[in-house]
């Protein structure tokens, strides 16, 4: 990229600059004797060509929408059009939550999102005993295809794109999606969106796990030979680097866990007998956006640099599409602090472009009151409003990638592309990600992270504007959004209705044929689909899975 | 006679997020004290057997589900059934203020929200453990 | 009610109490174990041990539910490690018996060592003896086996069960010595993955140059999905009846109890030694004059005794 002559003579003004600076310092000392970066990274004071000698544009970066795709999946990214602003959102009843994405869709939301309850994702009915006090809180409540056919009543399934976060019964969930489109009259092929599907995570750092590992995976590869023939344009997991970094990893953790992650499903779905380019391009990812910008922005590009040479070099994918790694974003739920809330929206904005700098192909924007609450209507708008100024006023959407070629972010992405690989090789020593999930090491790693991180806030050593500096006096935040706590008692009388309703018979009939296909080794898809479309709840088709393949035992690493 | 004190590190409720009960297990256990970590999804029942098994005189749960108002008063209420309303009870995670006072009128000392330095949670066990 | 009455009684909180009361060397509970000594001895003692990652917590909660089956009763004594540093702990052996934790007939208490050299806390001996008295058939007592702790866990267990996993190398060799001495029963868990067969057959040749006439057996189990429990629990039955039989039962509990005694006579003396303050300061100017090599050791433990009586 440099020419050798033009590189000595960078080298030996840097190291006239470097004894300037030596002088300088002695005088008026920097801020700080060690400069970190968010994730704890040493951040030198001034990056030259020097540090990306080996740089080689061609084959690091080369163009937006070819390989390594470094600079983006897409040849003309957001100037053909923006991201996707995706809100996640989802509480109580599927009525309440019906009227948000309405009302999102309104706003110009342009694809769903939606948020499960924790009874839903960990494939108990509202009804169970430990569903109480957890019905409707964290997202919708969904019981069966009925509550399905209500959150979606109004909402054509062709048109929009939906996102469900949802991982151990996604393969449930994504046949209610199925059946209340069939009803719709729209069929499988049409459907657009992404079930989460990422189990890995969820051992790691989530915890909304139901079975254990290789039922797990044997669900997941499920999946994706299903989709792959009726519901080609549905993207059959988000391998979420989010949550990772949510229980504390630092960046190239983040990347480094995820992408193993990322292999282990690619290799379960090869040893499945499928054929890597059949369902590498329907995978897609999810990361996450934290304050420090241009870590962030380099993190992203050393992903997508990591993922495409993977696919190529290990495991041989031809199509193009297989090699690019596209993901959505959301910004980082654990920066945002309790007090002076207002300043979230700021921290909100940074993320935002961060991820938009970084390439992101869907985006969800956290609003201010999250630390405190589930989000009120208001606040969300102000942060899907955030995206909007992002996307319309701020100019960073008009060329691609135009942080490429600075000194810092490209040293920064070669060094967060180096750090994941050496996770990923010690990962592969241990056996793969589910290994080394099972023996703790990630979890230990992250744990490790996290805990240092607490101690730098605590330590006055990293500063939380509001929080352990410029801190003030204030009333508790008014206005919170409140959940009825009468959803818990709703959802139980819809289900004893609903099953004085339906055909019983039927029901067990169909929950009988799953039960013997757990038992042998055929696609379950067709048989989970069956079961829901005779109104069998979520939690009796989990609980068949329950007594066939067992429960998940947390490996616990402190 | 000087002895560590004994803190029941606790996940009620169905949410994994266990970033927070894991930091502060680790800060409690580097203030000199001995953490029995139950792990996730449990019920108060089995929060409270453990704490009466574990003799402990803490018992500290984490919780972001937004299922507190059911679950931390239910703890309290098990404990009172077992004569143990000598352990000390608090909370954690994200609990809106307006149920702070509910909580404390339901017997949790105190609660913590996110945010807390660690050695706030280490000074208030250390002062408000009733057995010495 | 005191504390005694409400142990006899079968109160849990009670069994709780003291159990920190032990912990904690408080002379009261010593008074209590004097008095109730004689009701100690019905409980199946056994020691689980073996290398960290081995999957000892969750082989314990299938034991344990195997035998709750059958309607006996247990407890459980977990033992972690304590940081020499701040002295304190994470106790982390609960996760895996989360279902346990509300079932009237068991009883689990997690440990820290607290300082102990051997891993396995002091408190524990005593630890046994209040649940004995409580009245629980079986007594499980898990600890991490890292160097001295399975010999310490042989004295204080009628049956050692050592656990094994494939795939950790080294580390059968360099315990190997520890495992022919002490393993009354080997399990090999996890057992499906690569090289379970290895380290079984490694283990079998260990046990070849064994002299006894007790031939451990090497039960290969994947305990998170409860294959090979029913087996191992038989072994560690059978381990029991041979003991009873042969009349060993007996002399293995005597040497135990021989090498508690002196133990405890130890502390005492050591206790009489330093707990004067006066004493202690003999000590430290003893000390003084070794580090300065005016005396040598062996002298100064001499006149340590000589002033003592």
């Amino acid at each position: 990229m440099f020419q050798k002559e033009k590189l000595d003579k960078i080298k030996e003004s840097f190291k006239a600059y470097d004894e300037k600076v030596a002088e300088t310092i002695k005088k008026r000392p920097e801020r700080k004797e060690v400069f970190e970066s968010g994730s704890g990274a040493v951040v030198n004071r001034l990056y030259t060509p020097a540090d990306i000698e080996d740089f080689d544009y061609e084959t690091d970066l080369g163009m937006p929408g070819s390989y390594p795709y470094t600079r983006g999946v897409q040849p003309t990214m957001y100037r053909g059009r923006f991201w996707t602003m995706r809100m996640y959102a989802g509480f109580a009843t599927a009525e309440e939550s019906n009227k948000r994405y309405k009302y999102l869709i309104e706003q110009g939301s342009m694809g769903l999102s939606v948020a499960f309850d924790l009874p839903t994702q960990i494939g108990y009915d509202s009804d169970h005993p430990l569903a109480e006090g957890e019905v409707g809180k964290v997202g919708v409540a969904i019981d069966s295809l009925a509550d399905m056919e209500i959150l979606f009543d109004g909402i054509p399934l062709d048109k929009v794109s939906t996102s469900m976060t949802i991982n151990a019964p996604a393969s449930v969930l994504l046949a209610m999606y199925i059946a209340v489109a069939e009803k719709q009259g729209v069929t499988p092929d049409k459907l657009r969106g992404t079930i989460q599907n990422d189990i890995l995570k969820e051992y790691i750092a989530r915890g909304t796990y139901i079975f254990p590992t290789e039922a797990s995976m044997r669900l997941i590869t499920n999946i994706f030979e299903y989709c792959s023939k009726e519901v080609p344009q549905w993207n059959t997991i988000s391998i979420s680097g989010y949550h990772i970094r949510e229980a504390g990893s630092t960046a190239a953790q983040e990347v480094g866990f995820t992408l193993a992650d990322g292999i282990a499903y690619v290799e379960a779905a090869i040893k499945a007998g499928l054929d890597v380019d059949t369902f590498a391009p329907r995978l897609s990812f999810f990361f996450n956006a934290h304050n420090d910008i241009l870590e962030e922005v380099a993190k992203y590009r050393a992903a997508r640099r990591l993922w495409a040479r993977i696919m190529k070099e290990r495991f041989g994918a031809k199509k193009p599409k297989s090699m690019a790694l596209k993901f959505h974003t959301q910004t980082g739920g654990s920066t945002l602090t309790a007090q002076q809330p207002e300043n979230n929206i700021v921290r909100v904005a940074i993320q935002t472009l961060a991820a938009v700098l970084g390439g992101t192909q869907s985006l969800h924007t956290n609003s201010k009151d999250e630390a405190l609450a589930l989000p009120t209507e208001d606040s969300v708008r102000v942060a899907l409003r955030t995206q909007q100024i992002v996307a319309y006023e701020s100019g960073v959407a008009d060329t691609v990638d135009p942080l490429a070629g600075s000194y810092y972010i490209e040293a920064k992405t070669k060094e967060i592309e180096e750090e994941a690989m050496k996770y990923i090789k010690k990962i592969d020593e241990l056996g793969g990600a589910p290994k080394a999930i099972d023996m703790g090491y990630i979890q230990q790693e992250i744990m490790d992270a996290a805990y240092n991180y607490q101690r730098d806030i605590e330590t006055g050593k990293r500063i939380i504007v509001g929080m352990n500096k410029f801190k003030i006096e204030e009333e508790p935040p008014k206005g919170l959004l409140k959940v009825d706590p009468s959803v818990g008692e709703l959802q139980k009388k819809k289900i004893q209705e609903l099953k004085a309703k339906r055909d019983n018979e039927q029901v067990k009939e169909k929950l009988e044929a799953l039960r013997g296909a757990c038992q042998g080794d055929e696609n379950l898809m067709p048989y989970i689909l069956d079961a829901v479309r005779a109104y069998a709840t979520l939690g009796e088709i989990c609980g068949v899975m329950r007594e066939v393949f067992g429960e998940y035992q947390q490996s616990v690493q402190l | 006679m000087d002895r560590p004190i004994r803190v029941l590190v606790a996940k009620p409720g169905l949410d994994g997020h266990d970033r927070g009960a894991k930091v502060i297990a680790r800060a409690l256990r580097d203030a000199g004290m001995e953490v029995i970590y139950t792990g996730l999804r449990q019920t108060p029942e089995q929060i409270v057997s453990a704490a009466i098994q574990e003799d402990v005189d803490c018992v500290a749960m984490s919780i972001l589900s937004g299922a507190h108002n059911t679950l931390l008063p239910k703890v309290v209420e098990l404990l009172k059934a077992e004569n143990a309303e000598d352990i000390l009870v608090i909370g954690g995670g994200v609990i809106p203020d307006d149920d702070i006072p509910f909580l404390k009128e339901k017997g949790i000392a105190e609660v913590f929200t996110p945010g807390t330095p660690t050695s706030v949670t280490i000074d208030f066990i250390k002062a408000n453990v009733k057995r010495k | 009610m005191n504390l005694a009455e409400r142990l006899l009684k079968g109160e849990k909180r009670a069994v709780a109490r003291l159990i920190s009361m032990v912990e904690n060397h408080d002379s009261e509970a010593v008074e209590i174990l004097k008095k109730l000594y004689h009701k100690t001895g019905n409980a199946h003692v056994i020691g689980i041990t073996g290398p960290p990652g081995a999957g000892k917590s969750t082989l314990t909660d299938k034991l344990v539910k195997a035998l709750r089956k059958e309607g006996k009763t247990v407890g459980i004594i977990a033992v972690d490690p304590t940081s020499p540093f701040t002295g304190g702990s994470i106790l982390g052996d609960r996760v895996r018996m989360s279902e346990l934790s509300t079932d009237p007939g068991v009883f689990i208490r997690s440990m820290g060592t607290r300082g102990h050299l051997g891993g396995l806390s002091k408190a524990t001996q005593g630890a046994v003896k209040i649940l004995d008295i409580y009245g629980v058939d079986y007594i499980f007592i898990e600890t991490v086996g890292v160097g001295q702790s399975e010999v310490d866990i042989a004295k204080n267990a009628d049956t050692t069960l050592m656990v094994m996993v494939p795939g950790l190398g080294d580390d059968i060799q360099a315990i190997k010595a520890g495992i022919m001495e002490i393993g009354d029963v080997f399990a090999v868990n996890k057992a499906d993955r690569d090289g379970a067969k290895r380290t079984a057959t490694e283990i079998e040749m260990m046990l070849d140059f064994n002299q006894s006439d007790w031939r451990p057996p090497v039960q290969q189990v994947i305990a998170i999905n409860n294959k090979g429990i029913e087996e191992l629990l038989d072994h560690i039955k059978s381990h029991m009846n041979y003991l009873k039989e042969t009349g060993k039962l007996q002399r293995r509990r005597s040497e135990n109890s021989k090498l508690e005694i002196i133990d405890l006579t130890q502390q005492k003396l050591i206790n009489m030694i330093l707990d004067k303050s006066k004493k202690e300061e003999m000590v430290n100017q003893l000390a003084e004059e070794v580090a300065s090599r005016k005396m040598d050791p062996y002298s100064a433990a001499e006149s340590i005794l000589k002033n003592i009586k």
